[in-house]
């Protein structure tokens, strides 16, 4: 299954997923005790859509995510710093303190400030996508959505456009069956997702998401297809939210039977015991990795916890580009 | 020079500005259809000719292609979107204010949102959801700018200004000042026309206009309703009234020096507003020069709380005229 990779590419995947991981659970404890203002989403569980999708980009390729979006701005390249500096309301956070939680993003690394109102990134990211191809540019953009979106106008007039214009989109939704607490099938009668797709006049496919490989092949093969000209692809992702919609959620409407079998699909996990049958790594390995991480984490936390705050200097900033135009 | 009426000013402007950067493009519903109209009101008829894929004829889906303008914008393209009746941009407001308006507060000065955004207003026999005037729902949205010029000069030099703006501009513009012509005449539409220049220009987007000097009273207006506090002004003058005439034109940020310096020359203001009274922009024009200006007598006249009715003589009592402005003035100054 791993063979064709390259063992440090596949090492990669699986850091990066525990990055993820640590940096939720040690944000989650943060937030509970106290330490950081504001609300949190996370994404417990959901780590091998962000990782297997972005690590199938190019670095100046885009991301468009959502209020649950600590996980893809760590895929996209964002560093556990500028982030956790950003949840402290720090004046060095990736959006100087004035976006928060769900609009984590840096342009430079490719991935727009968070949208949170739910798919409103989604025409957002077809016009990225027509700017790079009425700009002759090779990039793409992937669009992160939920399964929640699916019913908002904002997808049907989005993805739309894209398919009569061809447009370089890999639209990605981490189907995780809940939007907040509403399951799937209370709010659709085709739970299947990718067959919207066909709708439209383009391609989707459902993988699982919990695969970070499958999740990875499948978006490259969409990112080709749309760098052709060839335009949208439609990725289903099916995944599970280990934590709640948002903080303090205790997730009581999540059958006991399902948390279960989806915690036994863990995406880490997995991948790590895959791993570890092809030899690349040892258990021993696996938990260097995570030490090695939550040490990384510890420290940038006691970094943010002291960074400097905007002063009310910055409170009326930032509004409108001031500079003239060349 | 040449005379030009609202909507070949605009077509001229747009012209020169995808000409002079190819970043430049139309988005809209109905603006690029060979054989077509051009916009609901022929401003971009023949352009999709003259700039072969860059005049992007849309679904029905204003929501959408909002959205699709904002992230073209995001990423260096400057976006001109267009929608057919100003009404429609509740559709579009989702994009508009939490994504065009916020996206580079939110990202602490990091994304530059470069569009424009352009929306026929005014009552105009079509009933109640072709015909509201749309500026109140927006002036009051930080990180956006919003004009509304009277006259085809500040039309073209606005939209200029917009274009080379590296902010969203949204630019309201009057379905009976356009000057369309042919099938998409419209009845009722009054002379906007101005004396364009050869050479490239650019109008402010923050600075009110002084359309008439005079030291008895002020009338600050726009749109459609700058032209009938014009005719209110000539009918005083004959009456020994100087009313002094403000274009207020940009109406968010207002250019309150120029309100200022109008209401302090004389005294009483009289502000017209085509909309409903309640919430609108003129509660905001009165409200911020009653707190600069103490002493200042304001009158606001404007349309009833109703929605925009239908029958001519229901729609003409909805839309201040010349004599109701006049009416006010000789109040104010009596």
């Amino acid at each position: 299954m791993t063979s064709g990779n390259r063992p440090e590419f596949l090492l990669g995947l699986l850091e990066k997923m525990i990055e993820i991981r640590e940096f939720e659970e040690g944000v989650k404890f943060l937030f509970l005790e106290g330490a950081m203002p504001g609300t949190i989403h996370q994404c417990q569980g959901q780590e091998a859509t962000a990782v297997g999708v972005c690590s199938a980009l190019a670095a100046d390729d885009f991301i468009t995510s959502t209020f649950r979006g600590h996980g893809h701005a760590l895929a996209k390249g964002l560093t556990m710093q500028e982030m956790l500096d950003e949840l402290f309301g720090a004046k060095s956070g990736c959006c100087a303190g004035k976006g928060g939680s769900m609009h984590m993003g840096n342009m430079d690394k490719g991935m727009v400030p968070g949208i949170a109102i739910v798919a409103g990134g989604i025409p957002l990211a077809a016009g990225m996508a027509l700017s790079f191809k009425l700009e002759n540019k090779p990039q793409i953009v992937a669009c992160f959505f939920g399964d929640g979106a699916v019913a908002e106008g904002a997808f049907h007039e989005g993805v739309n456009m894209a398919a009569i214009w061809n447009l370089p989109v890999v639209f990605v939704c981490e189907n995780n069956l809940y939007g907040a607490s509403t399951r799937i099938d209370l709010v659709m009668k085709n739970t299947r997702i990718s067959d919207r797709a066909a709708a439209y006049g383009f391609e989707g496919e459902t993988v699982d998401g919990n695969d970070v490989l499958a999740v990875h092949e499948a978006t490259t093969h969409a990112a080709a297809r749309c760098r052709t000209g060839k335009g949208p692809y439609l990725l289903e992702l099916l995944t599970y939210r280990r934590t709640g919609h948002s903080r303090r959620d205790p997730c009581h409407y999540q059958p006991k039977d399902e948390r279960r079998d989806w915690f036994a699909r863990d995406p880490i996990d997995r991948f790590a015991e895959q791993l570890q049958v092809d030899g690349l790594i040892d258990p021993d390995g696996v938990e260097r990795i995570r030490a090695a991480v939550t040490e990384r984490f510890e420290a940038a936390v006691e970094h943010a916890r002291r960074a400097p705050q905007p002063t009310l200097d910055d409170l009326e900033t930032d509004i409108f580009v001031t500079k003239e135009m060349a | 020079m040449k005379r030009q009426g609202i909507a070949e000013a605009l077509r001229d402007g747009i012209t020169e500005e995808m000409q002079r950067d190819k970043r430049v493009f139309c988005i809209g519903e109905d603006i690029g259809v060979p054989g077509g109209w051009g916009g609901a009101f022929t401003v971009t008829m023949g352009l999709d000719e003259k700039f072969p894929g860059r005049v992007l004829n849309t679904p029905i889906a204003e929501l959408g292609f909002f959205g699709i303008a904002v992230g073209a914008a995001i990423m260096g393209s400057r976006p001109i979107a267009d929608v057919q009746y100003g009404d429609f941009l509740f559709l579009a407001s989702d994009q508009i204010i939490n994504n065009a308006a916020k996206l580079r507060y939110m990202s602490g000065g990091k994304v530059s949102v470069p569009m424009v955004m352009r929306a026929p207003v005014g009552a105009t026999g079509r009933g109640s959801q072709h015909a509201q005037n749309m500026e109140r729902f927006f002036t009051g949205v930080p990180g956006l700018k919003v004009v509304a010029p009277s006259n085809a000069y500040d039309a073209k030099g606005m939209l200029k200004a917009a274009v080379r703006d590296d902010n969203p501009v949204l630019m309201f513009e009057h379905k009976l000042l356009y000057g369309s012509k042919g099938a998409r005449a419209e009845p009722g539409a009054v002379d906007a026309t101005s004396e364009i220049p050869d050479d490239d220009f650019t109008v402010p987007l923050d600075k009110a206009a002084i359309l008439r000097e005079g030291q008895d009273a002020t009338v600050i207006a726009w749109l459609l309703m700058a032209h009938f506090s014009m005719q209110a002004a000539v009918q005083l003058a004959k009456e020994k009234i100087a009313a002094e005439v403000v274009d207020a034109r940009s109406l968010s940020p207002l250019d309150w020096v120029t309100l200022v310096a109008s209401a302090k020359k004389t005294g009483r203001v009289v502000i017209v507003e085509e909309g409903p009274k309640t919430g609108g922009v003129g509660a905001e024009i009165a409200a911020g020069l009653a707190e600069r200006v103490p002493g200042l007598t304001i009158v606001r006249v404007a349309s009833p709380d109703i929605p925009v009715p239908f029958t001519p003589i229901l729609e003409n009592a909805y839309r201040p005229d010349a004599d109701r402005i006049a009416d006010a003035v000789r109040r104010l100054v009596a």
